[in-house]
């Protein structure tokens, strides 16, 4: 739903456009996920070289030398590897349904990736990430210095879901055409009726009485579906 | 047009491009999948799912129909506004010609590195000729006398302590250690620079003065034909990723026209080559060290023959390579 105009919408949803004319929606992560994303990161890391060390050390100095070579590639380009090669997450944000992609919603490029993992340096001052936190609190893109540098944000991946059918009832044309954003309502309505419990969507559907013209729950219930049904173009079966 | 007829005309066509999206994704993609879907016609596709999209919203169609020529849409997006993968040749003309040209490109800032890095070695191995105590001003004497236990004349590897005497091992703390430090060196800058001024006069002090220290302590043999043969790439790998971060810290103070984030975003694509070549030659001089500078083997005069050609090699590369016939 669009803001009010001069107001900013409290929202973490950011309209980017494309070259064919329409918007596409990012839905940014905040630091909590991201967070979350890096603690699952840093365990595979940590358990990834803690497997090496074990493998690699009965063989004496040649073997540390070559953990050595690990460990600074895993701490400094895990991250860019996975973001280049792996659709732009690495497995801690694959499993919190996260990914970095350019500011303008493309795939993160290459030297957008080595600059924000290289940067990590100075986020993660004085400890844990203090200096990212705070940028990320500054910004309205939620945004560590590296992500400001490179030019790039962390969203969520719209997750798939099932489609959900709109339950079936005689079609009903209401009194007065109905406006985009009802028309939107009522079919959100419908689309989430299966999913609300009896009660809830008799309270609900109670609401909108301008609609249904009743104020009693079941009754508005059934007219909204209904509604939905016309507004879809259901025809009379 | 009502939902339901929308949804029922361009239902098979929506079908076929998620098929495609998803067999593009998947590791292993059946033979045939993406078939159903010719290359060539994805981009009209495409274009049309953005168009059904818009229409969906326009014509305020139910969130189920519009999230999904949403997903669709960015799966599309995605897919075809994505960075080309490099060809091999990519690598080979980034060492060729495009980072010697990038390094010259950005000589500006390239030589205010290197001042900041080769002037205070410089002049602390001077100042030390003079005023050789000095040196306890920096370092305490336990840990110089164990960096003079590594130039020992009488070691048959230079450049290590007795504890750690392998080749591969030093390999790995070469690049485990110098590569992290020019990345920090780089990430510095984003502190207004001074993170990088911090590295690149902290690190020309420090081996200024022990260039200095064990010159003049009598370990100057030893010492110099360690470090001939790969000073030239290490030293000015450190410096080019100075330049790198020195460019993020003048974006940020100088911004110039842009505002600061733009300069920022700037300064890093232009300075990404200077970073990519720097860990490169770093990769390049922890073998160098590793595996030629402790050899006993050769005489010294070898061994500085080899890092004067080094240094002219390295200064030759940088200066000349990539350049265009006739100019």
């Amino acid at each position: 739903m669009l803001p009010l105009t001069g107001t900013i919408a409290l929202d973490t949803v950011r309209s980017v456009a494309t070259p064919e004319g329409v918007e596409l929606d990012l839905r940014l992560a905040g630091p909590v996920g991201r967070a979350c994303a890096w603690l699952v990161d840093l365990f595979l890391r940590m358990t990834g070289l803690l497997v090496l060390w074990l493998v690699l050390i009965p063989l004496g100095q040649l073997g540390i030398g070559v953990w050595l070579i690990f460990l600074f590639l895993v701490e400094w380009l895990y991250p860019v590897a996975f973001e280049i090669w792996a659709g732009g997450a690495t497995p801690g944000k694959k499993l919190l349904g996260l990914r970095v992609v350019n500011d303008d919603g493309t795939p993160v490029s290459r030297w957008a990736s080595v600059t924000r993992n290289l940067l990590r340096a100075v986020d993660f001052l004085p400890a844990l990430y203090g200096v990212g936190l705070i940028a990320m609190l500054l910004n309205r893109d939620f945004k560590r210095m590296g992500d400001l540098v490179a030019g790039t944000v962390v969203i969520y991946v719209e997750p798939t879901r099932p489609p959900s059918a709109i339950p079936e009832a005689p079609p009903l044309a209401p009194r007065t055409p109905l406006t985009l954003e009802e028309a939107r309502a009522v079919l959100e309505f419908a689309e989430r009726v299966a999913t609300l419990t009896p009660e809830r969507a008799e309270e609900l559907a109670g609401i909108p009485s301008r609609l249904t013209g009743t104020e009693d729950g079941a009754l508005a219930r059934r007219r909204l579906l209904q509604l939905a049904n016309h507004v879809i173009g259901r025809r009379q079966p | 047009m009502k939902q339901q007829s929308f949804e029922a005309l361009h239902a098979a066509e929506w079908g076929a491009f998620e098929h495609w999206l998803q067999g593009r994704k998947s590791t292993y993609p059946e033979r045939g999948a993406t078939g159903a879907l010719p290359e060539a016609e994805v981009p009209q596709r495409y274009r049309r799912i953005c168009q059904h999209l818009a229409l969906a919203r326009d014509r305020g169609y139910g969130a189920d129909i519009v999230d999904r020529l949403h997903r669709l849409a960015v799966g599309g997006y995605h897919a075809l506004y994505a960075e080309r993968i490099p060809s091999r040749s990519a690598l080979a003309a980034f060492v060729a010609s495009k980072f010697p040209a990038i390094v010259r490109r950005e000589r500006k800032i390239v030589a205010l590195s290197a001042l900041l890095f080769f002037g205070p070695l410089a002049g602390m191995i001077a100042l030390l000729h003079y005023f050789p105590d000095l040196v306890y001003y920096f370092i305490a004497p336990e840990r110089l006398s164990a960096i003079e236990s590594m130039y020992d004349p009488a070691a048959e590897r230079l450049g290590r302590t007795p504890e750690a005497d392998s080749a591969f091992y030093m390999f790995g703390v070469y690049i485990w250690n110098n590569i992290r430090i020019a990345f920090q060196t780089f990430a510095g800058g984003l502190l207004f620079g001074v993170g990088t001024l911090f590295f690149l006069l902290f690190n020309g002090l420090f081996i200024g003065v022990i260039a200095g220290h064990l010159t003049h302590a009598g370990y100057a043999e030893t010492f110099w034909s360690f470090v001939s043969g790969h000073s030239a790439l290490e030293l000015t790998g450190i410096m080019l990723a100075g330049a790198a971060g020195l460019k993020l810290g003048t974006a940020l103070i100088a911004p110039g026209r842009l505002t600061r984030t733009q300069a920022l975003i700037t300064a890093a694509r232009d300075g990404a080559g200077l970073i990519y070549g720097a860990a490169g030659m770093l990769l390049a001089a922890a073998f160098v060290e590793a595996f030629w500078s402790p050899l006993t083997e050769f005489a010294p005069t070898v061994k500085y023959l080899v890092g004067v050609a080094g240094w002219i090699c390295v200064i030759a590369y940088l200066a000349l390579a990539g350049r265009a016939r006739g100019s």
